[in-house]
């Protein structure tokens, strides 16, 4: 059964329709990708899975279950973390106290104090600045901190959207490499990507989108290798 | 010597805390000796002032809802106290009851007025919240008709003064040569219910609601994301900063024997506001120092016309003029020079570790 599926899905901003008609589905401990041009309407559909949009039409299933009208606040608590674009860290709490925002809905303390612990080990960078206030930090440290904040909550399903932007080539191998493999760990990963080819190489599957509609689906090896998707998307 | 070995024996902090007590012991005796009545009632004012800007910092500091009518929830706890303990309705019920009604009523109120702002930040927020100050404060002016409940304009009078059987807090007794009079008692009343809302303060602000707060401030989808109920959580922050007002404003009637709307302007909103941004939005002991310096300082500028007539022999400006623009003028230097406020939070000053903090295992009341 897959963990998450979307049939149909339709949202509107104002007067505009930015997702028509969008279905796809993510299997447990699966690494998917949606890409597509700007404005196609990937991170709109990753705030209607968090919970943040308004759903004109469709359905959401998470874990078999419908959740078309289950606030964000609540999907959290069913396994939904999402990575928001531009990582918003809150700037004037301390690395720390993001982290601990994170597990906001958790209340087993020593394990929360265990992932701290696996997460301050897992991005060193963190440790180093558990008490500065997280405004301070780096680009690339603020999205490490993003994605260990998300992972906090330990959820099932973890929605990044655009974990690369604004960041040094390198800094984003790292994360990209760190996501792997916290998706090893049993995390299930939907990942939206402005950067095609790097979305393909970290992920198994992959969705096309293209005004608001799934255009190309497949693996991602296959599409990598699709003469349309390298025209449009890979520019080669 | 034996004093020396004393600081040891106590440590520094301990040490200065002792001191601190001592001086905030005998400050209104030594006001009352040496500058006249006047400034033990200033002082108790700033008290009063304090505990407004500590309640605002919980709504402006902590969770960044810019409230502009924060005033009107000092005037329902006024007014509550005013109208249950005078003889308005010949009612005089016991301040131990009456005082913590009134900080319920207000939070109720903070509710009423945070329910439909919730979708408003920033500019909006404000206007709204304003329009929410003016509305109560013409809500008191005009509740004497048909039914006289407030008694409009002239306000309530001969309000009861904190009294429990035959003692009361209005009486002037003489004690070892040393007259102590209302406004000492009404010092120390003060000073314990400032130094109790600073402690609970401080508390918030290190507790799970408290960082709750301040991720509504800094991003709401984000906060969102982590799975807060947003709407909730200002609420609670509504409530909670103006049940701080209502308290004060139990306690303001008590100590005036008198309330009426005029109290209760859009400039008390504003003045608490400049406290709460001029001593470091967020962080508890810069906003009591905001609120102390800017109870203070206009009390201080009034001797502007005596130093006037000393130094020039002639009052060439007025003290009343001169008053409001050096005191427009500090405020605009002030920001300038720390953009941030007089005593801004310090980083990570509200870091902890789940082990070792102060939040309850609220789980468990949340599954019942």
């Amino acid at each position: 059964m897959s963990l998450l599926k979307v049939e149909g899905l339709q949202v509107h901003y104002g007067g505009i329709q930015a997702l028509k008609a969008i279905n796809f589905e993510v299997k447990q401990g699966e690494r998917v990708a949606l890409i597509g041009a700007n404005g196609a309407g990937k991170t709109t559909t990753l705030k209607a899975i968090a919970g943040l949009l308004k759903l004109q039409q469709g359905h959401i299933f998470f874990n078999g279950n419908a959740i078309d009208n289950t606030p964000a606040h609540a999907r959290v608590g069913l396994g939904i973390a999402l990575v928001p674009e531009g990582r918003g860290v809150f700037a004037h709490l301390t690395v720390a106290d993001n982290l601990l925002m994170g597990a906001y809905l958790r209340h087993d303390r020593t394990n929360i104090r265990s992932d701290l612990e696996r997460y301050y080990a897992l991005f060193p960078r963190l440790a180093q600045r558990q008490k500065q206030w997280a405004g301070t930090l780096s680009g690339g440290e603020q999205q490490m901190l993003a994605i260990a904040r998300a992972l906090m909550s330990r959820p099932r399903l973890l929605l990044l959207d655009e974990p690369s932007m604004g960041l040094a080539p390198l800094i984003v191998k790292q994360i990209f490499n760190t996501l792997i493999e916290i998706t090893q760990e049993g995390v299930t990963l939907l990942l939206v990507e402005q950067n095609a080819k790097l979305a393909l190489q970290t992920c198994e599957r992959a969705y096309v989108l293209d005004e608001g509609l799934v255009s190309l689906s497949g693996a991602a090896n296959d599409l990598l290798k699709d003469p349309k998707v390298i025209h449009a998307y890979l520019g080669a | 010597m034996l004093l020396v070995s004393k600081c040891h024996f106590l440590g520094h902090k301990k040490l200065l805390g002792l001191i601190l007590c001592i001086v905030l012991f005998a400050l209104p005796f030594l006001l009352d000796q040496y500058l006249g009545r006047a400034w033990v009632r200033i002082i108790d004012f700033a008290l009063l002032f304090s505990l407004l800007a500590l309640g605002l910092n919980i709504v402006v500091g902590y969770a960044g809802l810019l409230d502009l009518g924060y005033i009107a929830f000092f005037a329902v706890g006024a007014y509550c106290y005013g109208l249950l303990c005078s003889p308005q309705f010949g009612l005089h019920w016991p301040f131990w009851f009456v005082l913590p009604l009134g900080a319920l009523l207000a939070g109720l109120f903070g509710i009423v007025l945070g329910a439909p702002t919730l979708k408003l930040r920033g500019d909006y927020l404000a206007i709204v919240t304003l329009g929410f100050g003016e509305i109560i404060r013409i809500f008191l002016n005009n509740l004497n008709h048909p039914v006289n409940i407030t008694n409009g304009a002239q306000g309530i009078t001969l309000i009861d003064p904190l009294q429990w059987q035959s003692i009361s807090l209005a009486q002037t007794i003489h004690w070892g040569g040393i007259e102590i009079a209302p406004v000492h008692y009404y010092y120390f009343v003060f000073l314990f219910c400032t130094m109790f809302m600073l402690v609970v303060s401080s508390r918030l602000e290190r507790s799970r609601i408290g960082r709750a707060w301040m991720a509504i401030r800094e991003d709401e989808v984000a906060a969102a994301c982590m799975g807060l109920n947003t709407r909730n959580i200002k609420l609670t922050a509504f409530a909670m900063g103006a049940s701080f007002g209502g308290l004060a404003g139990g306690l303001f009637a008590a100590f005036q024997g008198f309330i009426s709307p005029e109290s209760f302007t859009l400039t008390d909103s504003i003045m608490v506001l400049c406290m709460v941004v001029l001593g470091g939005m967020g962080h508890v002991s810069g906003v009591v120092l905001g609120a102390i310096l800017l109870s203070v300082l206009p009390e201080i500028l009034r001797y502007a016309g005596p130093l006037q007539m000393t130094l020039l022999h002639r009052v060439w400006v007025d003290p009343s003029d001169l008053r409001m623009l050096l005191f427009g003028l500090a405020l605009i230097v002030m920001m300038l020079l720390r953009p941030k406020g007089l005593w801004p939070a310090k980083h990570g000053a509200s870091t902890n570790a789940p082990s070792e903090n102060t939040e309850p295992p609220a789980k468990n009341a949340q599954h019942g």
